[in-house]
């Protein structure tokens, strides 16, 4: 999933100044898997400016709304009353929602309140690792289901780095080396030829710096 | 000959080869490598010219190679992916040929997070093993990484890294292997203090013949301070320093003379070592004591070739 975790106090209300009508949009997907971005997250989120305006004799008008996914129009469209009463959207969702609430209401202001920090998964409550780059040539097949390329902190392709100690990295003590991991799991399934041979460079260009990327299922688009 | 350079000829003709490494300045100074430069002079075979090691901002490998060249020095300029992509590897590349530069060292690079602009962008376009595949196509095939092919090709004597002691332990002799497949010349190793580990990586070496396919140069690390010996110790990932050697440092008296005894043993020990084909001593922001750890070897006067 797309995990996220709230922009700091300071900066929500730093942007939000000014804004007598907030519309505080959660998101029920990712977000709200991840504690970021869902009904709870949206009603702290909103008691916080109120109390803030409060404090500041600047009275906001803060309203609460979780759409099922702002990553789709359908959904997205349901927000219109709410975006059409409010002077600015102040999205929970991830950069994705944020940007689609913000192309389907382009007279109105769309602010964060998250940082979309990662594509993974929990390894324990509240505690996400990140596991997909979305480099759009996927290798699990090869690296026994773990990513290079999210997991290193270098994006090697042949092998660990000369900085793998005792299975961590040498970026952090805590981060697991990814080619450790690999190693070990080849080995254990037997498939450590694959590691003999030369993987060629990566096409960087479809890992998303090639511009901006597109995805066509062709079959399926109506024209 | 592959490019023709001294280091080459010298490894080619079966002598114990002798590199040191000389960091550039955090600084637009050349006289800092010239200065270096007067005090390494006769004393190694090649020196290494660092690419922003530890990611730290210093002068560039590739002008500090040509200074080096100036000086009368032959340079082994060394080359990280960290803040290169291909192309812009490519291209100094030919640059460095052109210029003169005849050994290249390519690396993965140390992590930027080490480093004094920890928020930078890491490229990582290659790693070093596909580096290496592309220098070697360069030089050997005139072709660009893209395959498109070039009419004159740079003259490069290809060097790589290899760490013995980083891990899986297991995995670090197919590493070198893959090294060796994609065109290494050389390889320039990490460290070594701790003798045993590294006695046990040759073998693994040997068995595969691959000592007879690359020069291997055991890396040489004299130990300036107990501090020093404690850091490397316990805050470099991926190095091995023995309990023995950091007490021996702890009780020296004169404690740099200990750590120049301790370099020239381990000089002594790994010319021992079937298969090891020259030493490269890496006296960080030390290099005055390179002559002293060199001549105490028995290593001088060098070849002239």
């Amino acid at each position: 999933m797309i995990v996220g975790e709230r922009k700091p106090v300071a900066e929500i209300l730093e942007m939000t100044k000014g804004y007598d009508k907030i519309y505080v949009a959660g998101c029920g997907t990712c977000v709200t898997v991840c504690l970021a971005g869902g009904e709870k997250e949206v009603s702290i989120l909103s008691s916080l400016l109120r109390i803030n305006g409060k404090k500041n004799g600047h009275e906001v008008k803060v309203v609460e709304g979780t759409i099922e996914r702002q990553c789709e129009r359908e959904w997205v469209g349901e927000m219109k009353d709410k975006v059409r009463d409010a002077d600015a959207v102040l999205s929970m969702a991830c950069g994705i929602g944020v940007q689609l609430v913000a192309e389907m209401y382009p007279e109105k202001p769309v602010l964060p309140a998250l940082n979309t920090t990662l594509m993974g998964f929990p390894t324990q409550h509240a505690v996400w690792l990140e596991n997909c780059r979305a480099c759009g040539d996927c290798m699990l097949h090869l690296t026994g289901g773990i990513c290079p390329v999210s997991r290193c902190a270098k994006q090697l392709m042949n092998g660990p780095c000369g900085g793998s100690q005792n299975g961590k990295c040498e970026v952090d003590s805590q981060t697991d080396c990814a080619w450790a991991l690999i190693y070990e799991k080849l080995k254990a399934t037997n498939r450590l030829d694959w590691m003999s041979k030369i993987q060629p460079p990566k096409r960087w260009d479809i890992a998303g710096y090639g511009g901006p990327r597109k995805t066509v299922k062709e079959e399926e688009v109506v024209s | 000959m592959k490019a023709g350079s001294n280091l080459e000829k010298v490894l080619e003709k079966g002598q114990f080869a002798v590199t040191c490494e000389c960091g550039p300045p955090k600084s637009a100074s050349g006289d800092v490598i010239r200065q270096k430069a007067k005090i390494i002079k006769g004393k190694v075979d090649a020196a290494n010219i660092t690419d922003n090691q530890t990611a730290i901002v210093r002068l560039s490998s590739f002008a500090a190679a040509t200074i080096l060249l100036q000086e009368g020095i032959e340079p082994v300029m060394q080359v990280t992916a960290r803040d290169r992509n291909r192309i812009a590897i490519q291209s100094d590349l030919l640059g460095a040929s052109a210029v003169g530069v005849r050994n290249v060292l390519l690396l993965t690079g140390d992590h930027q997070k080490f480093g004094n602009h920890p928020y930078a962008k890491g490229v990582f376009d290659l790693d070093s093993i596909q580096m290496v595949d592309m220098v070697r196509k360069m030089r050997d095939e005139k072709k660009f990484q893209s395959g498109e092919e070039m009419d004159f090709p740079p003259k490069l004597f290809i060097g790589a890294a290899e760490n013995p002691f980083a891990d899986p332990f297991e995995y670090r002799v197919p590493r070198l292997e893959k090294k060796v497949m994609a065109g290494a010349d050389f390889i320039q190793t990490q460290g070594v203090f701790d003798v045993e580990r590294f006695e046990k990586w040759m073998a693994g070496v040997r068995a595969k013949g691959l000592h007879k396919k690359v020069h291997i140069i055991g890396g040489v690390i004299p130990f300036k301070s107990l501090g020093a010996a404690k850091y490397v110790k316990s805050k470099v990932s991926g190095m091995s320093v023995p309990d023995a050697l950091v007490e021996r440092m702890k009780k020296a008296s004169d404690a740099k003379a200990e750590g120049v005894k301790i370099a020239v043993e381990t000089i002594e020990a790994l010319r021992k070592i079937e298969g090891v084909h020259g030493v490269h001593v890496m006296a960080i922001e030390w290099e005055e004591k390179v002559a002293e750890i060199v001549e105490e070897s028995g290593l001088l006067p060098r070849p002239v070739a």
